[in-house]
């Protein structure tokens, strides 16, 4: 994990040279895992292309066959068109960056915050003993049933949807650091107080950075959820949005409308997902070299 | 006088509703500059003690007094090599050795400068910026102990630092230690349970008993200085050892 695997190959591939001049003519094995790991990666991501194209080719092929009724499951040749008129007419890239806006805000604030409660439990044993119960009571609640009264309460705008996204994502944020605090090496703890460190000093040079992988690993999870807080609060009601587009096009039963909404969900979640997949490897890169 | 006094310390723990003395009476007094070692069987309090001295926990009755000075509850007032390495896994080596440094508010740039000759010159060349995972374990001992030794206090507590390595890498920490303690003249007082490395290192050693833990002996060690491999075989080391021994095998059945 805080492998410093490059110097290590550099060495290896010196040995083998001095190998290779000894021995000229033979020919010298050199084990390397990054070869290795770059050929299976083209393969793994190859393979996935191809499922991916195969799945649309028989959508697309099943639809125009009519084994699958074309009102109902669209195709991909109708959502492509569909869409690009969306794009092009219509509001889709505005609704697209509204949905993804009030996404990311939500999830930032949620996880800042979030991450920020659970780390403060390390400071008094007391004050978190006290506030776990409810914590986990909170997270049980289904935030989504709250939607209706928070938009009530902030509006049709904006600000509905980040408040529904935070929320879906805040407690997993606070529980996740929560865990990396109560994973906190005691001993590290002690070792700083021994060479006279006050207890802000352990926070942030033990404590933190312990907590780090714990709150990284919440990520994930959390981008889903932030997405989906906000579909649901654009769902109740909004002007603006992809939610509200796909709720707008299935009353008005232009269903092609709603599988493209779908289908840039689809996308959507993807490119955020990749995105913490970024944020995750930045951060434990970063956290390493301080 | 004295460098480090410790009067009448002892310690209760309470463990489900049952009290256990875990340290009895203790009274130490160690004198500048000098090398102390402590034996006795697990669990009779060797750690407690120094947690004590460190200032990590307080004793329920008696002092520490560092050059007259009662340090009790006051942590940082030694230097203190905890039973495991704790070196900070995500941080490298050099980095790991400037953390009393930086605690106590130097730059991490000056830390740095101030920390890269000592790990050149005491044995941790080139792997300044391997991260600890990298080490073997007698690199990581090194370097845990360079980091207390940095930290700069007269006296410094060392708690079973070689217990986990092999036999050869051991005899050879043991000469390095010896080096760094004539380099500093630091006073170190050091929790083993290997008798020959108890007298190779040590000016006196105390004995403890079995729980609960009370000082049962204190020996002087006279072989000269500076000490090699060929002080394992001398008479009075052997002498020594028998008489240590058999002090230990008394407690093994009393146990
Ligand atoms: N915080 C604590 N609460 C209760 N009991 C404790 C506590 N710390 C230590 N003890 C007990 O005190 C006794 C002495 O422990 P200590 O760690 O000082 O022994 P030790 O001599 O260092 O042993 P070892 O050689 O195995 O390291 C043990 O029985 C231990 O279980
Ligand atoms: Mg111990």
């Amino acid at each position: 994990m805080y492998g410093n695997t490059e110097k290590i190959a550099v060495k290896q591939t010196t040995a083998a040279h001095l190998l290779k001049n000894d021995r000229a003519g033979e020919s010298v094995l050199v084990e390397d895992e990054s070869q290795k790991n770059r050929k299976i990666r083209v393969q793994v991501i190859s393979g996935q292309i191809l499922v991916g194209i195969l799945i649309i080719g028989l959508w697309e092929w099943l639809t125009r066959l009519s084994v699958l009724d074309s009102y109902y499951w669209s195709s991909p040749g109708m959502i492509l068109a569909t869409g690009w008129k969306a794009a092009t007419q219509g509001t889709l890239m505005t609704d697209l960056a509204y949905t993804s806006g009030a996404t990311v805000i939500g999830f930032l604030c949620g996880t800042l915050i979030g991450s920020a409660i659970g780390l403060s439990f390390w400071w008094s044993s007391i004050y978190s003993k006290i506030t776990e119960p409810y914590l986990i009571a909170f997270n049980a609640v289904p935030k989504l049933a709250l939607a209706p009264v928070l938009v009530i309460m902030f509006g049709i705008g904006f600000n509905s949807k980040v408040i529904l996204a935070f929320l879906m994502t805040v407690i997993v944020a606070a529980m996740a650091a929560y865990s990396g605090v109560k994973n906190v090496d005691k001993d590290l703890e002690k070792m700083l107080f021994s060479l006279g460190a006050r207890k802000h000093h352990v926070f942030f040079k033990v404590v933190i950075p312990s907590s780090v992988p714990w709150m990284v690993s919440s990520l994930k999870i959390n981008i889903a959820l932030a997405l989906a807080g906000t579909i649901v609060g654009e769902f109740i009601s909004s002007k603006q949005g992809i939610g509200r587009m796909i709720l707008y096009a299935g009353q008005v039963m232009d269903l092609n409308l709603v599988w493209v909404g779908v289908v840039v969900l689809s996308f959507l979640a993807i490119v955020m997902y990749l995105g913490t997949v970024g944020l995750e490897k930045w951060v434990l890169k970063n956290k390493n070299h301080e | 006088m004295d460098k480090l006094k410790i009067v009448h310390n002892s310690k209760f723990f309470r463990k489900n509703g049952q009290e256990f003395c875990a340290l009895q009476e203790a009274n130490m007094s160690v004198a500048d500059g000098k090398f102390v070692s402590i034996i006795g069987p697990s669990g009779c309090g060797k750690s407690t003690l120094f947690n004590i001295i460190a200032g990590l926990l307080k004793p329920s009755t008696g002092q520490v007094l560092l050059d007259g000075e009662n340090i009790v509850g006051k942590s940082g007032s030694v230097g203190y090599m905890l039973q495991k390495d704790l070196l900070l896994p995500w941080r490298t080596i050099l980095d790991n050795v400037i953390l009393g440094l930086e605690i106590r508010g130097v730059s991490k740039k000056e830390a740095r400068a101030h920390a890269l000759p000592m790990l050149k010159r005491y044995g941790l060349k080139g792997f300044e910026s391997h991260y600890p995972a990298e080490l073997s374990g007698g690199m990581r001992q090194r370097a845990a102990l360079l980091r207390t030794l940095l930290y700069d206090r007269d006296v410094i507590l060392l708690d079973e630092p070689f217990g986990a390595l092999d036999a050869q890498t051991r005899l050879f920490m043991q000469s390095w230690l010896l080096k760094i303690w004539s380099d500093f003249k630091k006073t170190i007082l050091f929790v083993t349970h290997d008798i020959d490395e108890a007298i190779f290192l040590s000016d006196e050693i105390y004995v403890f008993s079995h729980r609960p833990g009370r000082i049962k002996a204190k020996v002087k060690v006279n072989l000269p200085r500076p000490r090699n491999e060929e002080a394992l075989t001398q008479l009075t080391f052997s002498q020594l050892k028998q008489e240590l021994l058999s002090m230990l095998k008394v407690e093994q059945e009393i146990k």
